[in-house]
C-alpha cells in the first residue's frame, strides 16, 4: 500500500472512543476483489479493505470511475464479490441487505406515484412494514410527512415528482431512504448535479440527520469539502482498480457550522485530501 | 382570442374546403363517376345503401374489436414474458423479428385453407398484424427500467415480482398504450383486408361486390365509412391512454 495512514483503526481504542457502543466494525470489507461480467477484465476494485463503525460518518472519495459505486453495491449486497468477504452488522453479506437506505445522484422517483406514496415505497417491501401496511398506514402516512417536514418540503406530499424542481426531488429521494428506519444509509454522490446553495443546504439536512438518528453514513462524493464538512472519517480510493490509498480522521467538533468550510484548519485538510487525489489520478 | 377561434374552426373549414375543391374539380373538368365521383355522389351512395352500410360497418367493426382484443390479450401476456427475463428476450427476438417482417396479407390464404370464409380470416389476420407492436412495446418498457432504480428496490429486498409489479408493470403502460394507437389502425387494416378475401360480411367484403359491379360511388361510400370509423377508434384508444398514462406526458413536459 502507498498509504498516508493516520491511525488505522486496527486497534480497539479508536473504535470504543468514536463510536462508543461497539468494539467491532460495522461495515467490514475485507481484501475484496470485484470484477464486473464474470470475465477477465480489469477489476473494478481489487483487494478493497475497509471498516466503518457504527454510527460513523465515513465518506469515500476518488477518481471517477475507480469503483466508489461498486463499493457501495458490494457492501450491500447488489453485487457478490469475486473474492473477500462483506461484513454488515456482524453478518456476512450474501445477498441485498435490508437494513440499508440508499439515494443516488438521480433521485430516481417514480413519475406516476406522488411524492408521498413514493416515499412509502420502501414500506411496500420491507418487512415488517409490509405486512402491516394497511393497518398503520395513516401512522406511515404521518412519519414520510414528518421526514419531508425535516428535509424542508413540507406539504409537498401530494405533488408529483416531476412537479418538484432538482433539489426537492433529492430531499425527498433522501427521506425515501429513510423512512423504513434503516441503520446503514448509502449514499452516492446524491448532490452532485446541484446548485452550491441547494448543496450545503443538504449538507445541513444530513449533518441533522445523522446527528439525530446515531444512523451510520457511507457518503461517496467528488466534493472534497462535502466530505470534510459531513464526515468523522475520509477514505481515498486509487484509480482502477479501487483500492483505500489514505484514510483521514476528521476530528473537528460537531455539531459543525457551515462557517468551518471558511476556516483554515478545514482548507489544509481539503488541501491534504487534494494531494491523496492527484498521486491516486497519477498513479493510474 | 381571434387567432383562437380561427384555430378551432380550422379543422372544420378545412374540411369542408376539402370537400368543395372535390366537387368543383370533378365538374369543372366534366370527371365521370365511373373514375372519380363527385362527394354529392358519394353522400347520395351513402343515403342510397345506408342500410348495407351500416350492417356491414357493424360488423368491420366487430372483427377489428375480436382481433384487437386477442392481440391486446396475447401481446401483453407475451411481452410481460419476454421483457421480464433475458433469457427468453434473447432467445425469441430473432423469432419476433422474422415474423413481424412477413406482410400479413400474406397470411390471410392460409388463414382460409384452415377456417374457409366467414369471421375467422378477419378476426385472425386482424390480430397477427397488430399484435407484434404490443409485444414490443411491452418488453421494451419492462426491459429498460432504469439500473438505478432497480437497485433502490433491490436493496430493499425486492423480490422480482416485486419491482415487476411496483415498476415494470406501471413504467410499461405509456408504452403499451403507445402501442394500442398503432395497434388499433392495423387491426382495422387487417380485418378489412380479410373481409375483402374470405368474409361474406363487412366493409371490406363491400368494397369487394361494389368493384365488381363497377358502383364506384358505393365504393367510396365505404371508404369515407372506414374513415369515420377509424377516427372514432383511434379517438377511444386516445382517451383510455390520456386517462391512465397523464403522468407520462406531463413529466416528459416538464423535463423537457
Ligand atoms: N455494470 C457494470 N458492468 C461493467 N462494468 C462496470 C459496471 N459498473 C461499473 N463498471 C466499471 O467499473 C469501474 C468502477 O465503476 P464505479 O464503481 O461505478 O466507479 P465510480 O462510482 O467510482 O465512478 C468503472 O471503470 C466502470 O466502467
Ligand atoms: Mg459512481
Amino acid at each position: 500500500m502507498t498509504a498516508t495512514c493516520r491511525r488505522r483503526p486496527s486497534g480497539s481504542f479508536d473504535a470504543l472512543d468514536l463510536a462508543g457502543s461497539r468494539l467491532s466494525a460495522f461495515v467490514e470489507l475485507h481484501e475484496v476483489t470485484h470484477v464486473y461480467g464474470g470475465g477477465e477484465s480489469t477489476p473494478a476494485v481489487d483487494g478493497l479493505s475497509l471498516k466503518i463503525r457504527e454510527g460513523e460518518f465515513a465518506a469515500i472519495v476518488g477518481p471517477s470511475g475507480c469503483g466508489k459505486s461498486t463499493m457501495m453495491k458490494l457492501a450491500t449486497g447488489l453485487q457478490r464479490p469475486r473474492r473477500g468477504t462483506v461484513i454488515v452488522a456482524g453478518q456476512e453479506v450474501t445477498q441485498p441487505i435490508k437494513i440499508t437506505g440508499m439515494a443516488f445522484q438521480n433521485p430516481v422517483m417514480l413519475p406516476w406515484r406522488t411524492t408521498l406514496r413514493n416515499l412509502l415505497l420502501p414500506l411496500e417491501i420491507v418487512e415488517p412494514y409490509r405486512s402491516r401496511l394497511r393497518a398503520n398506514k395513516s401512522d406511515y402516512v404521518a412519519r414520510a410527512e414528518a421526514l419531508l417536514t425535516k428535509v424542508g418540503l413540507e406539504g409537498m406530499g401530494q405533488k408529483f415528482p416531476w412537479q418538484l424542481s432538482g433539489g426537492m426531488q433529492q430531499r425527498a429521494s433522501l427521506c425515501r431512504s429513510l423512512i423504513h428506519e434503516p441503520k446503514l444509509l448509502m449514499l452516492d454522490e446524491p448532490f452532485g448535479a446541484l446548485d452550491a446553495f441547494t448543496r450545503e443546504e443538504l449538507w445541513c439536512v444530513i449533518r441533522n440527520l445523522h446527528a439525530e438518528r446515531g444512523i451510520t453514513v457511507i457518503l461517496v462524493t467528488h466534493d472534497l469539502r462535502e466530505a470534510v464538512f459531513l464526515a468523522d472519517r475520509v477514505f481515498c480510493m486509487s484509480a482502477r482498480p479501487g483500492r483505500i490509498i489514505a484514510e483521514r480522521e476528521i476530528d473537528f467538533p460537531r455539531p459543525r457550522d457551515l462557517d468551518i468550510t471558511y476556516t483554515p484548519e478545514f482548507a489544509s485538510v481539503v488541501h491534504e485530501l487534494r494531494g491523496h487525489i492527484r498521486t491516486a489520478r497519477e498513479a493510474a | 382570442m381571434k387567432r383562437s377561434l380561427w384555430l378551432r374552426l380550422a379543422p372544420y373549414l378545412f374540411t369542408l374546403g376539402f370537400f368543395a375543391v372535390w366537387e368543383i374539380a370533378c365538374r369543372a373538368f366534366a370527371i365521370s363517376s365511373f373514375i372519380l365521383p363527385p362527394p354529392s355522389a358519394i353522400w347520395a351512395a351513402l343515403v342510397q345503401y345506408q342500410k348495407p352500410l351500416y350492417t356491414n360497418a357493424f360488423h368491420t367493426l366487430w372483427m377489428t374489436t375480436a382481433g384487437f382484443a386477442l392481440s391486446i390479450v396475447f401481446g401483453l401476456a407475451l411481452g410481460l414474458l419476454v421483457g421480464s427475463s433475458r433469457l427468453i428476450y434473447a432467445g425469441l427476438n430473432p423469432l419476433l423479428v422474422g415474423f413481424n417482417s412477413i406482410p400479413k396479407v400474406a397470411v390471410v390464404p392460409i388463414l382460409v385453407i384452415w377456417f374457409g370464409v366467414g369471421w375467422q380470416p378477419p378476426v385472425l389476420t386482424a390480430f397477427v398484424i397488430s399484435f407484434f407492436p404490443i409485444v414490443v412495446n411491452v418488453a421494451t418498457g419492462l426491459a429498460t427500467i432504469e439500473p438505478e432504480t432497480e437497485d433502490v428496490l433491490k436493496a430493499l429486498g425486492a423480490s422480482r415480482y416485486d419491482i415487476m409489479t411496483k415498476v415494470g408493470i406501471p413504467r410499461a403502460l405509456p408504452f403499451f398504450f403507445g402501442a394500442l394507437k398503432v395497434s388499433i389502425t392495423l387491426a382495422y387494416v387487417g380485418s378489412v383486408i380479410g373481409e375483402q378475401n374470405a368474409s361474406n360480411l363487412g366493409i371490406g367484403n363491400l368494397i369487394t361486390r361494389a368493384s365488381a359491379d363497377f358502383n364506384v360511388p358505393l365504393i367510396f361510400a365505404a371508404l369515407i365509412v372506414l374513415a369515420v370509423l377509424g377516427v372514432l377508434l383511434v379517438a377511444i384508444v386516445d382517451l383510455v391512454e390520456s386517462r391512465m398514462t397523464g403522468w407520462a406526458r406531463r413529466s416528459q413536459m416538464v423535463n423537457g
